[in-house]
């Protein structure tokens, strides 16, 4: 994580914030956790940050873990922060926000319910946008190896020496 | 010890991929002395290169190179332009497979005749006697030390096994065992015993597993009879004016074209890829391609009637913890029509890691009907079907010129849709399935689509009668005396049982018959 996060304190993000979305601080070329628990910033060279804002709050909602915190979609998000892919994510999240007004919301990161975002990403299923989201997510998510432990998975095991001593049969409920 | 072989030596073999059929073929013939150049698309990779991570090994071993699909497959909405999943590298496939090692049944071998006409399928007799494979399949039980064969040991069951185990029992199955597989149960053939890893899709460590990636393809090098060419992949067949092949062009590693002569050629690039060079090598002689006078080469490709069962219980299982495929339900392999359909299937336990897992578990589904499942991730189980699925001609790999791969050749079109049959095979075995884990407790289940296709079967069948197919009973084109097919694609039905150990059985048989025809002067 340490490597995308900005080396400034948290007093430093949230003083220089422009505005405080749903579950983000956003400021000048950055976004950050909101949360005094959620002590991650990641800097953005290309999307706006209000855009990489609703972009992670997107993929919890595609993809929602309550027991994985946002600097995970984060970091499964941040490789659009490119010159290459940023018009499109740009264009691809006013359309998102368009949607969201239509509902009678100031935006996407403007809907408290997560069903009410939800019912929006349903409208916009099909569209390429959302689908290079939510499959670029199935690895951009899952396959950090940092998520892994949430979910239980042990991972790479032949350094340990596999589980023959190590419990692959230690089921005791059966 | 690798025997340098000339390009202009036109008394060699030449085999075209190293997989299950190709590797075990050129190792067999290069022990009776034959001479082998065995040309190979992928690069050589050993154990202690094998990455214990599922997409990175995907990375480094699986065939990436395009492809592109069509039919009513749920494969060819999701995944697209991967029809298969397969390896190209030195051992094929079968550094990536599970290693769960069955014999065909005996009925097996005449579909036709047990199961009768059945509409929209092109079912044809396998021409083999089952009793002329008994010793071949012996030897490659041997030869790949299946365990429950011939006097080794089982594997011990892991959680994934226990759970599918007590739900068998509850349902009354019987035939319930932790399989036949070609993985060490004990010290063998200079190979140790399972650690119970749990990354056997992904290379075996340890080479418990058989792969002919580190058994087969160094024996035969050791002979100074057999040369891997790596990085070659194979282009086009030439033949002369008699219609006999001559040699092969292929790309090297460094992208050149080049011309290996050859007194014989054997084609093992896998289901897709078989038919692919041999279309690919059409000329003004066979403007059809290659031993496709029948037109039937592309054609009847079968895939196994496959899905998942994976089920949540209120306790965990770890299911990827030990072996991959950690034991079998044989059970509803039997042919039984009134079940609603011909044939049969087996039920072997699977699992699958956490990347994968989200990947195939209901692929482009999202939201929490789908998250939710992953969060129990630690409390799930799993199981793979593997069933007969119907030989059609409709089914069929095509060239798709529109298409082109780096070396500018056109690339295969895979068409697809299910038989009537294999439908309601799945559905009955999905019913299983769900059944089995339900009887365990399970609080929730998943009858999960097809994963890209493991098993790929049938593009160049074998067939008695040179208008029914492409091949006869010995691989042998019907068209071509030289012309050889040493993989998956020769198999006239799928039977119900995974096909790589009849695939090897197949290979042993017919390098039998090639040096016995080649000091004959035959070919
Ligand atoms: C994840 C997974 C699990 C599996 N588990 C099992 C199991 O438990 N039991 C079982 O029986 N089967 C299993 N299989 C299937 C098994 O691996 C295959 O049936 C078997 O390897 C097929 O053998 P083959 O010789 O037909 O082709 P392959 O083993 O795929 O070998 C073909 C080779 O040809 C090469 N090639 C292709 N085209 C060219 C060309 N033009 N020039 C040069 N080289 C070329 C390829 O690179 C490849 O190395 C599994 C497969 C997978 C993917
Ligand atoms: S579980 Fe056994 S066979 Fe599979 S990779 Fe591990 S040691 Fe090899």
């Amino acid at each position: 994580m340490s490597n995308t996060m900005k080396t400034l304190t948290r007093r430093q993000l949230l003083s220089q914030s422009a505005a405080l979305g749903a579950s983000f601080a956003i400021g000048a070329g950055f976004v950050a956790g909101r949360a005094e628990a959620e002590n991650w910033a990641m800097e953005v060279d290309h999307l706006a940050p209000g855009t990489m804002a609703v972009l992670i709050q997107m993929a919890r909602d595609i993809y929602p873990h309550d027991q994985v915190a946002d600097r995970f979609y984060a970091l499964a998000v941040k490789g659009y922060d490119t010159a290459e892919a940023a018009p499109a994510i740009e264009a691809g999240v006013a359309m998102l926000n368009e949607a969201a007004r239509e509902t009678g919301h100031a935006g996407y990161l403007d809907m408290g319910w997560e069903r009410d975002r939800v019912a929006v990403l349903r409208g916009i299923e099909d569209s390429a946008f959302f689908q290079q989201v939510r499959g670029g997510l199935v690895t951009g998510l899952y396959n950090q190896k940092a998520v892994w432990p949430i979910f239980g998975y042990e991972g790479e095991s032949y350094s340990e020496g596999g589980y023959l001593y190590r419990g692959f049969d230690d089921i005791n409920w059966l | 010890m690798t025997a340098p072989f000339d390009l202009t030596d036109d008394g060699v073999v030449v085999i075209i991929g190293t997989g299950a059929g190709g590797g075990v073929l050129a190792n067999e013939l290069a022990k009776k002395g034959v001479s082998v150049v065995a040309l190979e698309a992928g690069g050589r990779y050993l154990p202690d290169d094998y990455i214990n991570d599922e997409w990175d090994s995907f990375g480094q071993l699986a065939w990436t190179d395009p492809r592109t699909t069509s039919g009513d497959w749920r494969v060819a909405k999701d995944f697209s332009g991967l029809p298969a999943w397969i390896v190209k590298a030195v051992g094929g496939t079968t550094t990536h497979w599970a290693g769960a090692s069955l014999r065909f049944q005996d009925h097996e071998w005449k579909a036709k005749t047990t199961y009768g006409e059945v509409a929209g399928a092109n079912l044809l007799d396998w021409p083999i006697d089952p009793r002329e494979m008994d010793d071949y399949y012996t030897k490659a039980e041997d030869k790949l030390g299946v365990t429950r064969t011939n006097g080794r040991a089982g594997l011990p069951g892991n959680n994934n096994f226990k759970v599918f185990e007590k739900g068998a029992r509850a349902l009354g199955y019987e035939e319930v065992h932790t399989g036949r597989m070609a993985i060490n149960s004990a010290d063998n053939d200079g190979r140790m015993a399972c650690q119970q890893t749990g990354f056997c899709f992904q290379g075996c460590k340890w080479g418990a597993k058989w792969s002919a990636a580190y058994t087969d393809i160094p024996r035969g090098e050791a002979t100074g009879n057999l040369e891997v060419r790596e990085n070659c992949h194979a282009a086009r067949i030439l033949h002369d004016a008699d219609g006999k092949v001559t040699g092969v062009e292929y790309f090297d590693a460094d992208g050149n074209l080049q011309l290996q002569k050859a007194r014989v050629v054997c084609v093992a690039g896998n289901s897709f890829e078989s038919p692919r060079l041999l279309l690919n090598s059409a000329s003004s002689m066979f403007p059809d391609g290659l031993a496709n006078s029948s037109g039937q080469v592309g054609r009847n490709y079968m895939r196994h009637t496959t899905g998942s069962v994976y089920a949540v219980f209120d306790q965990p299982v770890r299911m990827w913890r030990g072996t991959t495929m950690a034991g079998i339900i044989q059970d509803e392999a039997r042919n039984d029509p009134s079940r609603g359909f011909v044939g049969g299937y087996e039920l072997e336990t699977l699992a699958l890691g956490l990347p994968f897992m989200a990947a195939f578990l209901d692929p482009g589904a999202w939201g929490r009907e789908f998250t939710t499942a992953l969060d129990h991730y630690e409390n799930m189980a799993g199981m793979w079907i593997v069933g007969e699925d119907m030989p059609q001609e409709t089914n069929r790999v095509t060239l798709n010129s529109d298409v082109k791969d780096a070396h500018g050749l056109p690339v295969v079109n895979v068409h697809f849709d299910d038989h009537p049959n294999d439908i309601a095979m799945r559905d009955h075995a999905y019913k299983q399935g769900m059944a089995i884990y339900d009887a365990v407790g399970a609080t929730r289940v998943f009858p999960t689509p097809p994963y890209p296709s493991t098993h790929n079967l049938g593009t160049n069948r074998m067939s008695a009668n040179a208008q029914d197919g492409v091949v006869n009973a010995h691989g042998q084109s019907h068209d071509i005396a030289n012309l050889f097919v040493s993989d998956g694609s020769q198999f006239t039905t799928g039977a119900a049982e995974n096909p790589t150990l009849t695939i090897v059985a197949l290979a042993i048989r017919q390098a039998d018959f090639i040096a016995a025809e080649m000091s004959r002067q035959n070919i």
